[in-house]
């Protein structure tokens, strides 16, 4: 991967003049780089990772992940339905595997029940959507490469040789 | 009259002149420490999960003196496959408590009372009172900021015509404090140099997987040097694993035989806990290595631009996670400059006068830290500057 994507990646606040600076190019280069990464599509978003477990309203909170069995159709396979799903706003993730089940997709919801609503009234009916397996989150420990608890401080002694 | 109880030897050492200042920072609370000789990064976590297992597994004992024979064969197979040198894992490589056994090992092995050790300075800190610990004689010689910290080989021939018969010579590279290293080339001419005058060398190469801007060669690959180095590495920088205190010496037989004898009767061996996760270090560590080195690399280049902005005369160091400035403007000493940092602005790093006498207007700032850290430390230093 680019030296600027991994940058980037790890915190997306950086300047341009911090990364110049980081990685010993020019300023010109750099923005350079991030504006054809941004224009064509390599750079998706900058976004933070949020612990929500440590929200005051973490309560109105559940996500879900439910593994979708598709039938592939002629010529779109599983694009076109796949499309269909990850449109819904509920929806946060949605990827195609390999394995005993097609899709898996990855809804947000203010509890249980919004859940429960959205997979029998929306994604089972839809068609060519065999079957779904829908498995409530209990806790997230990971996420982005992030370990969501707060590290210890370093344990090594604040002076040595 | 109270018979002396301790040693003339031990007596006559010097307390280290910086331990106060240490002592000081460590009694201070959140301070952010440039200060600090280790990664900042924990032991990755595949090598510290091996460790683990083989506590499970009921690895708890001695291993062979020289180490286990899995670890030996690793690191003869790392250097033969990095650098195409070639250490027999039978008599060949010594497994040491860190690269600070294998020095104090080396320096007892070959020295004899009063033999001359030529030491370039700055240097760390242990190698002069090893050196005399071990009865040998330090012949001091200091690099110069005009050359990067870079030792010539015209300073070697010069000291060893002016000091008549220096049996050992010590290098370490990239060099704690300064960060210098030196190419192929670099190395070619100052091997020359050793040959000339028959030089012993231990040569300390811990610092070898943080090498920034060309390969790093050990000195042993060079032509005609295998037979008097004796090459000193470990884990404890490249790898993160400090507390694992697992070093290698390798060299030549009768001089790691020699090693082999004094190890055995004073270590007996290095911890079995160490030497299993070293063999997972060796075999799966590259990537953790290689994204930790281009992580320091970044750090390198903010830090040499950030300390030559605030007006603190600073060169690029090659290899390293250090740099050692110049604070010659601020008209104070080194010692001054860090004690008056840590108490007005919280910054530790440590005086260049605890690596060498006549590096009194130099600080060794550590780059062990996180981005956040270092940048915050910037700022602190340039107020401190300010209010000069």
């Amino acid at each position: 991967m680019d030296e600027i994507l991994e940058i980037l990646s790890n915190d997306a606040r950086l300047s341009v003049d911090e990364i110049a600076k980081l990685t010993g190019k020019s300023k010109a280069v750099i923005a350079k780089d991030i504006k054809k990464y941004e224009k064509n599509g390599t750079i998706v978003k900058y976004k933070t990772v949020i612990n929500r477990g440590l929200l005051k309203d973490n309560g109105s909170f559940v996500m879900a992940l439910i593994e979708v069995g598709i039938t592939p159709q002629k010529d779109v396979g599983f694009d076109y339905i796949a499309e269909r799903i990850y449109s819904f706003p509920e929806v946060t993730g949605c990827y195609l595997l390999s394995g005993a089940y097609d899709l898996l997709v990855m809804v947000e919801g203010e509890n249980i029940q919004t859940i429960a609503d959205f997979v029998a009234s929306k994604l089972s009916p839809l068609p060519h959507v065999r079957s779904t397996a829908t498995h409530f989150l209990l806790k997230k420990y990971k996420e982005d490469g992030v370990v969501l608890k707060k590290g210890k401080k370093t344990k090594r002694l604040n002076i040595a040789y | 009259m109270m018979k002396k109880r301790i040693s003339k030897k031990v007596d006559s050492m010097p307390p280290s002149g910086i331990r106060a200042f240490f002592e000081l920072v460590l009694g201070m609370k959140d301070v952010i420490s440039l200060g600090v000789g280790e990664p900042d990064f924990v032991t990755p976590w595949h090598i510290r999960e091996q460790a683990i297992y083989s506590l499970e597994q009921g690895y708890t004992s001695y291993t062979s003196n020289k180490g286990m024979i899995e670890l030996r064969r690793q690191v003869a197979h790392f250097i033969k496959n990095r650098y195409n040198v070639s250490y027999d894992p039978e008599d060949q490589v010594l497994i040491t408590v860190g690269v600070s056994e294998g020095i104090d090992l080396a320096m007892r092995a070959i020295l004899n009372p009063n033999d001359k050790i030529l030491i370039p300075t700055p240097s760390y800190v242990s190698y002069e009172p090893m050196a005399r610990l071990a009865g040998g004689r330090p012949v001091l010689l200091p690099t110069s900021i005009d050359n990067s910290f870079k030792l010539t080989p015209q300073q070697i021939e010069q000291v060893c015509r002016k000091e008549k018969n220096i049996k050992v010579m010590l290098i370490n590279y990239p060099c704690n404090p300064t960060g210098a290293s030196y190419t192929k080339k670099e190395l070619g001419e100052l091997a020359k140099a050793m040959k000339k005058y028959d030089l012993i060398i231990i040569s300390d190469e811990v610092y070898d997987e943080l090498s920034y801007d060309f390969d790093h060669t050990p000195l042993s690959s060079l032509p005609g040097m295998k037979d008097r180095v004796v090459y000193l590495n470990g884990l404890s920088k490249g790898y993160a694993m400090t507390g694992s205190r697992i070093g290698w010496a390798c060299g030549p037989k009768d001089i790691l035989g020699a090693m082999t004898k004094i190890h055995q009767y004073t270590i007996m061996c290095a911890a079995i806990t160490g030497q299993m996760a070293g063999i997972e270090a060796l075999r799966h560590g590259a990537r953790a290595v290689g994204d930790m080195r281009r992580e320091y690399m970044r750090r390198r280049r903010y830090i040499v631009d950030a300390l030559n902005n605030i007006g603190l005369d600073c060169h690029m160091p090659q290899g390293t996670f250090y740099v050692f400035p110049s604070i010659r403007l601020t008209g104070k000493d080194g010692m001054t400059f860090a004690q008056e940092l840590l108490k007005k602005k919280k910054v530790a790093l440590v005086p260049g006068v605890a690596f060498g006498k006549s590096f009194q207007h130099n600080v060794r700032i550590a780059y062990a830290a996180s981005y956040e850290d270092l940048k915050e430390a910037v700022k602190r230093i340039k107020e401190y500057l300010a209010m000069l």
